[in-house]
């Protein structure tokens, strides 16, 4: 197919997997930094009860003089827990990065289907208009946390406001954008290989997404029919998830709807990491100049969590009125996760270990990765644990431990991405030196907003307070709590050097470095920003992915997929 | 770090939080360790090579289900272990019902209301004492919470006693629990329910056995003159 040469058909409505996967990091990257803000308000508001927030509070309402009141309180962290999830994580990790990544690394011309593909942006689009149309409807924005729990989602009686019912609809958008994308990754992953790309010579970023979209593929629509219902228990009057006295004419049943939620939820929790294990799989390596540890076992452990992340989802749900026995199973099967994550760890570490490691920026995230997700992992075990977390579950600790691991690891694996692979995006790289002061100071702050999360949760500190000095046991805390304000205003600060490294390199003069990094695998085989269907030929496969120090070349540290065999490489 | 524990086994849940530190602390020493070491040792440097393994020998391997075998007894069996005992003294043993007092607990959007069976033992008939906000119990005794809600999910959590249970409609749940410090504490209401969610506070009251018989036989005059009138 030749290049389109209209400026709308190659901007806009493309069907080229670069130019999608630009729009999706473009857009990704605005509901990131609306969902930020949101989370900026919020920590004022817990390390200052009402008491007017400067600048930021004014947008909120015009009656409230900046002051958080609870009903937008609540609609805050309802906002910037969905539009995290579904408009910045995932559209950036898998919408961007798949979209770019997965046809480059396997040397193909393009996905499988690729109007299909612009149709999942488009979607994905269409979804954001809508979720953000609820802040202009009367009653505001969605407010019964990202969660949504029946019957407070679903009962119009208690949560009025439409805003609530566009929301539901936006998910759903979102939701379809993602199941149209999964559709796609695993037809191109599996029939658009180049000749000698064998699936165990894939490199690990292109196994994060294929295992991903496997997940989305099975468990996107179950959380699409419990929209649908909450839909109309909104809309019709039906009562799928209502129950007791707001439901008259006979109820249904709320745990339905949690099982639904986290049938899917849980699984999204491995959709929104695995990308990121698997671009850790590719930046370990490269940074370190030498091949990735235990490749084969990396790719099965990814298998077993796939795997076994389908039948843990009722560990959120041990309060909620389970039997016992049920949540002992849930908990077994949970910190039995414990086992290939504690392989992708060795793996990780034993990659960096004796090699020739280069601390340039995207390694730094990666190593960043490394730090965070130990703690965010780490914590999983108290919150799988039945007793401890019936004690822990809906305080801050669970908001820490699923920040470590969705916000913080996500994010610096995000970063890693954007770092790494911004030269072959845009064809010139991000300067260094910003890059490093961004690193430095994200980490920094990053765990003073999320480590004392943790500590006010073992205090009994309960999550979604809109005021947590209501009650006397949480007052102790107000230290911790302007620790985390400070933190996330420092984090903020952080971004805006991103943001203007990002903007000024892209107004700068091209480089078109087609490998800054010496990297091996098939993205870096082509021009920096790679041609309209990729590669000038399809190259050939002749190795694995991660050939570096290898002792068969003496003048370079590593041998790229696609060179002709050389005597005495291994394969 | 954790509240005071005023209950029978709320103990179990700190010393559980405590093992799950013993036991995961190690894992991520051995994580910093590392990463610091690799980035002070192996820094690149002129002339020298990173080393080319793979990590598929047999010794990797060996390593590899190893490592497994240590985390899978070491940490994930230990845990489950020690919980499954928590668990059972906490959750699984429901106090015989005429060994224990027994009380109606109603939640709604932003009140907890309390019902004690009065003066007959006998729940639903015009003697039961109720109250909005405050409950009393005593020392030494099992007390059963019988929970329901009149709209949406709300989470019955009593942070000095180391439990909750989610109240939900359309269905009755249970939480029972002991307690040995008398003292007023404060009840949260853990699940999202609303706007007014923060602010969904009680008062857990613990007296002893003489107090609340005392403060029992008051509220039981009280009501039974009320249903006499």
């Amino acid at each position: 197919m030749s290049e389109p040469t209209s400026f709308l058909r190659r901007y806009v409505f493309s069907t080229d997997h670069k130019v999608i996967g630009k729009q999706y990091l473009f857009t990704g990257l605005f509901f990131l930094l609306v969902a930020g803000l949101f989370a900026i308000l919020i920590r004022w508001q817990i390390a200052h009860p009402f008491q007017p927030m400067p600048v930021l509070g004014h947008l909120l309402s015009s009656d409230s003089h900046g002051v958080v009141i609870p009903t937008e309180y609540s609609k805050l962290f309802t906002m910037h827990g969905s539009l995290m999830v579904f408009f910045a994580v995932t559209p950036i990790l898998i919408g961007a990065f798949g979209n770019f990544i997965i046809p480059l690394q396997i040397g193909a011309r393009d996905m499988s289907f690729p109007v299909l593909n612009m149709l999942s942006y488009w979607v994905y689009a269409l979804g954001s208009v809508a979720v953000l149309s609820v802040f202009f409807v009367s009653g505001g924005a969605a407010s019964a946390g990202w969660t949504a729990y029946a019957p407070l989602s679903s009962s119009v009686k208690i949560t009025p406001g439409f805003g609530q019912t566009i929301w539901i609809v936006a998910i759903a958008f979102s939701g379809t954008s993602t199941l149209l994308g999964a559709i796609n990754y695993i037809a191109t992953i599996l029939n658009e290989r180049c000749p000698g790309m064998d699936l165990m010579r894939m490199p690990l970023t292109t196994w994060g997404f294929f295992y991903t979209s496997i997940l989305n593929l099975l468990w996107v629509p179950l959380i699409a029919a419990a929209l649908f219902m909450l839909v109309l228990d909104r809309t019709v009057g039906t009562s799928f998830f209502t129950a007791g006295p707001l439901a008259p004419r006979g109820g249904g049943q709320p745990l339905l709807y949690q099982h639904l939620f986290w049938g899917f939820g849980h699984p999204e929790v491995y959709i929104l990491i695995l990308p990121i294990w698997g671009l850790l799989g590719d930046l370990l390596a490269t940074f370190s100049r030498k091949p990735a540890f235990g490749y084969r076992a990396t790719v099965i452990s990814m298998g077993v969590i796939v795997a076994v992340s389908q039948v843990v989802w009722g560990h959120h749900m041990y309060t909620a009125g389970m039997n016992p026995i049920l949540g002992k199973t849930f908990m077994f099967l949970t910190v039995s996760i414990s086992m290939p994550t504690a392989i992708f760890f060795f793996n990780w570490l034993a990659t960096i270990w004796g090699g020739a490691i280069q601390l340039k920026t995207p390694m730094l995230f990666a190593l960043g990765v490394v730090f965070v997700f130990a703690l965010g992992g780490l914590t999983g075990l108290f919150n799988a644990v039945q007793a401890l977390d019936v004690y822990i579950h809906d305080t801050t600790f669970v908001v820490g431990h699923f920040h470590y691991t969705l916000a913080a690891s996500v994010f610096f694996g995000m970063l890693a991405g954007i770092y790494f692979w911004f030269p072959k995006m845009f064809g010139r790289a991000l300067d260094e030196r910003l890059g490093k002061v961004h690193f430095a100071i994200s980490f920094l702050a990053l765990n003073g907003v999320f480590a004392p999360m943790m500590v006010m949760g073992v205090g009994g500190a309960l999550r979604r307070l809109a005021d947590p000095s209501h009650y006397e046991l949480l007052r102790k805390f107000s230290t911790w709590n302007q620790v985390a304000w400070w933190s996330a205003f420092a984090l903020l600060g952080g971004q805006l050097v991103f943001a203007y490294n990002f903007v000024r390199t892209l107004a700068s003069r091209p480089t078109n470095v087609q490998n800054p990094w010496n990297a091996t695998t098939l993205e870096w085989a082509t021009s920096s920003p790679p041609p309209h269907e990729n590669f000038p030929a399809i190259p050939v496969v002749c190795r694995g992915p991660y050939e570096y120090s290898s002792p068969a070349v003496a003048d370079r540290d590593f041998i790229a997929q696609n060179e002709p065999a050389l005597e005495g490489a291994s394969a | 770090m954790f509240p005071q524990d005023a209950s029978l086994n709320g103990h179990r849940i700190d010393e559980l939080f405590w093992l799950a530190c013993e036991l995961t602390a190690p894992a991520f020493v051995i994580v910093v360790a590392v990463l610091a070491i690799s980035v002070v040792r192996f820094r690149a440097r002129e002339g020298r090579r990173a080393s080319y393994t793979k990590g598929d020998s047999p010794r990797a391997l060996g390593l590899t289900l190893g490592l497994v075998l240590v985390v899978f007894v070491g940490i994930d069996v230990n845990l489950a272990w020690h919980d499954a005992h928590a668990f059972h003294e906490l959750f699984e043993k429901p106090p015989a019902p005429d060994q224990a007092l027994r009380i109606r607990v109603l939640a709604e959007q932003f009140l907890w209301s309390f019902r004690y069976a009065g003066a007959d033992g006998q729940f639903d008939t015009a003697d039961d004492p109720t109250m909005t906000g405050e409950v009393h119990i005593p020392t030494g005794k099992p007390v059963i919470f019988e929970l329901r809600s009149r709209d949406v999910i709300h989470s019955f959590c009593l942070p000095n006693m180391r439990v909750k249970q989610d109240a939900l409609p359309g269905m009755t749940t249970y939480l029972y629990t002991e307690a040995t410090v008398p003292g007023r504490y404060e009840i949260m209401c853990a699940q999202l329910c609303g706007f007014g969610h923060y602010a969904m506070r009680g008062t857990l009251v613990v007296e002893t056995p003489e107090q609340f018989d005392q403060w029992m036989r008051e509220r039981n005059h009280e009501f039974g003159v009320a249903r006499a009138e």
